[in-house]
């Protein structure tokens, strides 16, 4: 009864999760499709506290805080999916080849992960886009930059375990060759483990986003959620909800992913499985 | 144990060198001269930009130009900021003292909360309190570090007035003696909690599954066979075994504090690291940027080398294995 209830529980955070992730979706397609809502529009009703008329409350310019993290979403989704695809594919490509050929390849793979983890990543990200400037594809490029080793040593112990089954040699012994082995047969059952890492990094890379923009480090005229907690520094003596909401939209995302990747994660575990 | 040293040390050689290697790419990474980066975005003295071309060779090939990196590195030549009018690494070294004086009693709070909690949670694995151990962890994943700290000053400082909500001294009074070091401990409560907490998330993790671990190993059935209460058994035969891999992770983790350290100096005025960082940022004081990236770097792999001769102190089957493989 105890063990079906952790179950449940978990199973059902997962799914709480993953609702919240498809809500954020359709905020974000519908922020963009609603016409004639500028969020950066400017009023005379600056730094009004949350009312009826202005949920959230109002920022120095009187803009409009809820509209604002609503725009916001896009580039929260955007930056973390886009980085964890990035880093996925990437990973899974190099990951595949090293676990699957071996040698000296697997050695300089498994030596440059290893720098990549020892690296203060944020550190450096941050270094990176101050030197190079803003901007969201640059910074979606450092994320899958720092990303992509989990995900190539999740798929190169997958695909070590793999290749080493008897479907596999079943597929050698008919005379296939060896890359067309490794990409219909091995490749695609060697994913699972996969999807659960690419999802816990879409929560560390709107993590990391939101970080870069909070250090001032994206461009001024996109709003995002860090950004927002940027400006909301200067105020919290008098605007302290200008802190307040944009903050816990970014705590409750992150957190969201990453129950979503701890839910894919133990659903797709044969050990776990019910 | 010598040769697991070594193997360690060796370990860290060609990391360090990967690591000089990208931060020598990075400075290409500016758009246009190199030397903007080499220098920052600032009117210099005459001259001083010819200078800084020839000595770092930017006309030449880019082995060259990293050999010439290399050698100047090797001088504890890290550049000159202009902006704060001396030289990169002092100015680097001095800060780290107050991130280190923010990091360190945070690290170690953490470390005995997050061991405490394992403690109390594991025994009791599958009850509420167990779940609630989880869920904090959890939480302390998730939480921007930033936002925390600054949900800290707006209960804690500016609501209940309780404890300041900036800086690390009070400049109302000048302070000496005792009263001095009380009042940077004042200043440290509500920073430190916010560098504590990924903290705890970490080590309560790590450790409730070492305790879970211990719990289930033969040696604890047997001094239960033997009579030892359970207090005693979990104290002194579970809590040194599980205690190994909660030693490690710390010292593994040592970069995400160091990031968690910059981010909460930026939202505390806290003056070190975190709050060169920033205002090098906004200075586009390109040399203290880099220098910062070096040195975190460089401290990280140095705590894993540490970490890792820790663990061979404190568990003898590690340097055993590694005798006998070697």
């Amino acid at each position: 009864m105890r063990r079906f209830l952790d179950r449940f529980l978990a199973y059902r955070a997962g799914m709480t999760a993953g609702l919240y992730v498809l809500f954020l979706i359709a905020v974000a397609i519908a922020a963009a499709l609603w016409p004639g809502i500028d969020p950066h529009e400017i009023s005379d009703r600056a730094m009004v506290a949350p009312s009826m008329a202005h949920l959230l409350g109002t920022d120095e310019l009187g803009r409009d805080v809820l509209l604002g993290l609503i725009y916001g979403v896009r580039v929260s989704l955007t930056v973390g999916f886009s980085a964890a695809l990035a880093a996925t594919v990437i990973g899974v490509l190099i990951g595949a080849a090293a676990g699957f050929y071996g040698g000296w390849l697997d050695l300089v793979v498994m030596r440059i992960s290893e720098v990549f983890q020892v690296v203060p990543g944020f550190i450096m990200a941050a270094v990176i886009i101050a030197l190079s400037g803003p901007g969201l594809s640059r910074v979606v490029m450092v994320i899958a930059l720092l990303a992509w080793p989990q995900i190539a040593r999740l798929m190169r112990g997958e695909v070590m375990r793999v290749k080493q089954l008897e479907f596999v040699d079943a597929v050698r012994c008919l005379g296939v060759r060896e890359w067309v082995i490794l990409g219909t047969e091995v490749i695609p059952n060697s994913l699972a483990p996969v999807l659960a890492g690419a999802t816990l990094i879409v929560a560390q890379a709107i993590l990391l986003e939101a970080s870069l923009s909070f250090l001032g480090l994206s461009s001024a005229d996109i709003i995002s959620w860090g950004r927002m907690l940027n400006s909301g520094q200067r105020f919290l003596f008098n605007a302290p909800w200008l802190s307040i909401f944009p903050g816990f939209a970014i705590f409750i995302t992150v957190l969201a992913f990453n129950l979503l990747g701890d839910a894919v994660g133990s659903a797709l575990n044969p050990k776990t499985q019910r | 144990m010598r040769a697991y040293l070594l193997a360690r040390l060796g370990w860290a050689v060609p990391i360090v060198i990967a690591i000089l290697i990208i931060n020598f790419l990075i400075i290409h990474l500016v758009p246009g001269d190199p030397i903007q980066a080499l220098v920052g975005d600032f009117p210099t003295p005459p001259g001083y930009a010819e200078q800084i071309r020839k000595e770092y060779g930017l006309d030449q090939p880019l082995l060259t130009q990293l050999w010439l990196y290399l050698v100047n590195l090797a001088g504890g030549n890290l550049g000159f900021s202009f902006a704060n009018r001396q030289p990169v690494l002092p100015l680097i070294l001095d800060r780290a003292r107050f991130t280190l004086l923010l990091m360190l009693p945070a690290l170690t709070c953490a470390a005995v909360l997050g061991v405490v909690l394992a403690l109390a949670a594991a025994p009791r694995a599958g009850s509420l309190y167990d779940s609630s151990v989880t869920a904090i962890s959890l939480i302390g994943f998730s939480v921007p570090i930033f936002w925390l700290g600054q949900i800290l000053i707006i209960a804690f400082a500016i609501k209940l007035r309780w404890l300041p909500a900036q800086g690390m001294i009070s400049l109302r009074e000048t302070l000496t003696g005792w009263a001095a070091v009380a009042d940077v401990l004042w200043h440290l409560v509500l920073p430190g909690f916010s560098v504590t907490i990924y903290y705890i998330a970490v080590v309560a993790r790590v450790a409730r599954a070492s305790v879970l671990d211990a719990l289930s190993q033969d040696f604890v059935l047997t001094a239960k066979a033997k009579g030892l209460s359970g207090r005693y058994v979990l104290w002194r035969h579970v809590l040194p075994n599980a205690l190994i891999p909660v030693a490690t992770v710390i010292g593994y983790n040592f970069g995400y504090s160091l990031t968690g350290a910059i981010l909460v100096e930026t939202v505390f005025a806290w003056p070190g690291i975190g709050n060169l960082f920033i205002a090098s940022i906004g200075n586009r004081d390109y040399p203290v940027l880099q220098g910062i990236f070096l040195l975190t770097a460089v401290a990280v792999v140095l705590a894993n080398v540490v970490t890792d001769m820790l663990y061979a102190v404190l568990d003898p089957r590690v340097r055993g294995s590694y005798g006998k493989n070697a």
